[in-house]
């Protein structure tokens, strides 16, 4: 076993640089079949053929495909996403600007969705076929079938246009901007730690409704994994016979039961934590929410191919990454590994 | 008895008689299992009233989708336009009906490019196994490794926006998991004794691989293309949504969100119809592929 455990980790300092080449490859190739000529989108379409020439071979575009190929993996190696054409800033800085918001905004919605969602999912299995189940079941089935834009627009509508709960779109009140030096980016750590309370609530509600929307589809599908999860554990032997010496049933569900499906369980979160960045994209669209997503979509709609691929490399690395911590925590939870 | 019982007696009988017997009667009790759900029945509905409006969208289509008439702009759901006008005068309920056959259309060219792929390149991973397999396995990694909607919106960035783009970028993004599908399917029985007596036989790889296994990886990809149109439709519409899939004046659901969403506040019915017709359309196909998946599939529930 422990062997095996070992193994796996070996395949893992294997096969990690050979998916970050391929993510690499799959950007460099979508960047070489666009119809956009990237040496016309830095001289402009009017410039002289000299000058042309001279930037066509500054990029060495001349160079063979695989010169090229190796070329753009070094520079991403070393940190050069490029420039981008909108923002004329270095993607990379870009992206460390725009990255906290969405990773606040992530972040809230998986503990909101992880809070709510695990609790409801044990008692939906260990009232199996009861209100809560049903509730359950019904909310996962809308999760997977309400697009996030819509579910958006409709809690905007309600809760900002309506009912007057919460702040418009955008992340925090024009009045209050540049009041917090970003430090780590994210808003409310930031408000928080330089004691500037009027922003972190302000921040705090608006917040909340992006938050609330991305944290109920986490919420519906960690809720419905742990639902099986427990299901599963609860059917074992294992649980009638803790049942039998007389165990508590809170005992019986929450340490036998729920011990067990910790490890899988972690796997669910992460990959529910890495869902949201696919989330984030829409959700920031409708609220006007600075992050990464957005900042992809702008970057589309405005051709800007540097930005775009440097986005989607970064996501593609963060994927990568929560899938390793994964596996790494599968390694400190699991006792068969120790 | 009725001519009804005998077939039924015939379909349901212990010892049938031909092969085809066997297929039918196996086809009509998973027809009855699937019965049994009435939340699976009620999802084939939804999707078959689907594929119905978007064939038949002429007849059902009270206006032109296209016609423009500035002088009822905007207009709340009434008599006339049962489901309001946008913010040119065009019937939101006409253009959701044509909309189906852009949603539709999107949907099944996805499913056609991927799942037969798919299959093809799962089962023979899974069966010729070695580096063939190693190789397969690590490109779904890495195509796996993207969020959906993220790559899609890369490669459409790439290929420019447009319906036909969306298409292969979605198609692009699918179909690892089909091949991943079909290769588990096909490491479940490689090693079954028929499997051996047909390559005794002097069975090609090949024919083993099309007559033989992939036709029982067959139905857990029909599960799977099933609780996947959902998630094609929701894909498609983001696409729209953003601008890249189809674009304006086209009726697709998600590109009338879109324009929809500057009148959100005062005039919420141009956004909400377009959305609760995606969200009827993707949780028709969600129950359909629910049922069939523990019809066809027990084990996986």
């Amino acid at each position: 076993m422990r062997r095996a455990r070992l193994a796996s980790f070996g395949g893992w300092l294997v096969t990690l640089p050979l998916t970050l080449l391929g993510l690499l490859l799959v950007t460099f190739l979508i960047g070489r079949v666009m119809p956009i000529d990237p040496v016309i989108a830095i001289v402009g379409d009017r410039a002289p053929a000299e000058l042309y020439e001279r930037v066509r071979l500054e990029l060495g575009l001349d160079r063979p495909l695989y010169e090229q190929f190796f070329r753009y993996c070094a520079a991403i190696l070393s940190g050069n996403f490029g420039r981008s054409v909108m923002t004329s800033r270095p993607v990379l800085e870009d992206i460390t600007r725009f990255f906290p918001a969405t990773l606040e905004l992530a972040t809230i919605a998986t503990i909101l969705g992880v809070v709510a969602g695990v609790p409801a999912g044990v008692l939906a299995a260990v009232r199996q076929g009861g209100k809560i189940d049903q509730l359950i079941r019904f909310l996962t089935l809308i999760g997977h079938s309400v697009p996030v834009f819509v579910l958006g627009l409709v809690g905007l509508l309600v809760f900002y246009a309506k009912l007057h709960l919460v702040p418009g779109p955008g992340r925090i009140n024009v009045a209050f901007d540049d009041i917090v030096t970003p430090v780590t980016g994210m808003l409310l750590l930031d408000a928080a730690f330089q004691g500037e309370w009027e922003v972190f609530r302000d921040a705090v509600g608006h917040i909340l409704l992006p938050a609330g929307v991305l944290a109920y589809f986490s919420l519906a599908y960690i809720a419905r994994m742990t639902r099986a999860f427990m299901l599963e554990q609860l059917r074992q032997e294992y649980i009638t016979t803790a049942r039998v010496k007389g165990m508590s049933e809170m005992r019986v569900v929450w340490r036998h039961a729920f011990g067990n499906i910790t490890v899988p369980l972690i796997t669910v979160i992460a990959l529910s934590y890495a869902g949201l960045l696919e989330g984030s994209v829409l959700t920031e669209t409708i609220f006007s929410w600075p992050g990464l997503g957005q900042y992809l979509t702008v970057s589309l709609l405005n051709a800007d191919m540097n930005a775009v691929l440097g986005a989607t490399l970064v996501v593609g690395i963060v994927y990568l990454g929560l899938n390793l911590v994964c596996d790494l925590i599968y390694r400190l939870v699991d006792p068969r590994t120790r | 008895m009725s001519r009804a019982a005998t077939l039924r007696e015939w379909l349901v009988a212990d010892t049938p008689t031909s092969r085809r017997q066997a297929r039918l009667g196996r086809l009509y009790l998973q027809w009855l299992a699937f019965r049994g759900n009435w939340l699976a029945v009620a999802g084939l509905a939804v999707s078959v009233l689907f594929t119905v409006v978007a064939i038949a969208a002429p007849l059902l289509a009270t206006h032109d989708p296209a016609a423009q008439n500035l002088d009822i702009r905007l207009r709340p759901p009434n008599a006339v336009h049962w489901f309001g006008t946008d913010e040119l005068g065009r019937d939101i309920y006409s253009r959701i009906v044509y909309g189906t056959r852009i949603t539709l259309g999107m949907v099944v060219a996805v499913v056609i490019l991927v799942a037969p792929f798919g299959l093809v390149v799962g089962c023979a991973a899974g069966y010729i196994g070695g580096w063939f397999d190693r190789i397969v396995m690590r490109i779904t990694d890495i195509f796996m490794a993207f969020p959906r909607l993220i790559l899609a919106l890369a490669f459409v960035a790439a290929l420019g926006p447009g319906i036909e783009n969306g298409v292969i970028a979605i198609a692009l993004t699918a179909w690892p998991a089909y091949a991943r599908l079909s290769r588990a399917e096909t490491l479940a029985i490689r090693g079954s004794d028929f499997i051996a007596a047909a390559r005794l036989q002097g069975a090609s790889t090949t024919r083993l691989i099309f007559s033989h296994v992939a036709p029982l990886c067959l139905s857990s990809v029909i599960v799977r293309v099933t609780l996947d149109m959902s998630g094609i439709i929701l894909t498609a519409a983001g696409l729209g949504f953003l601008g890249l899939g189809a674009t304006p004046p086209s009726p697709e659901w998600g590109a009338m969100i879109s324009t929809g969403r500057r009148f959100i506040l005062e005039q919420w019915w141009v956004a909400t119809m377009p959305g609760i017709a995606i969200f009827v359309a993707s949780l028709g196909f969600n129950l359909l592929g629910d049922g069939l998946r523990d019809v066809l599939d027990p084990k996986q529930t």
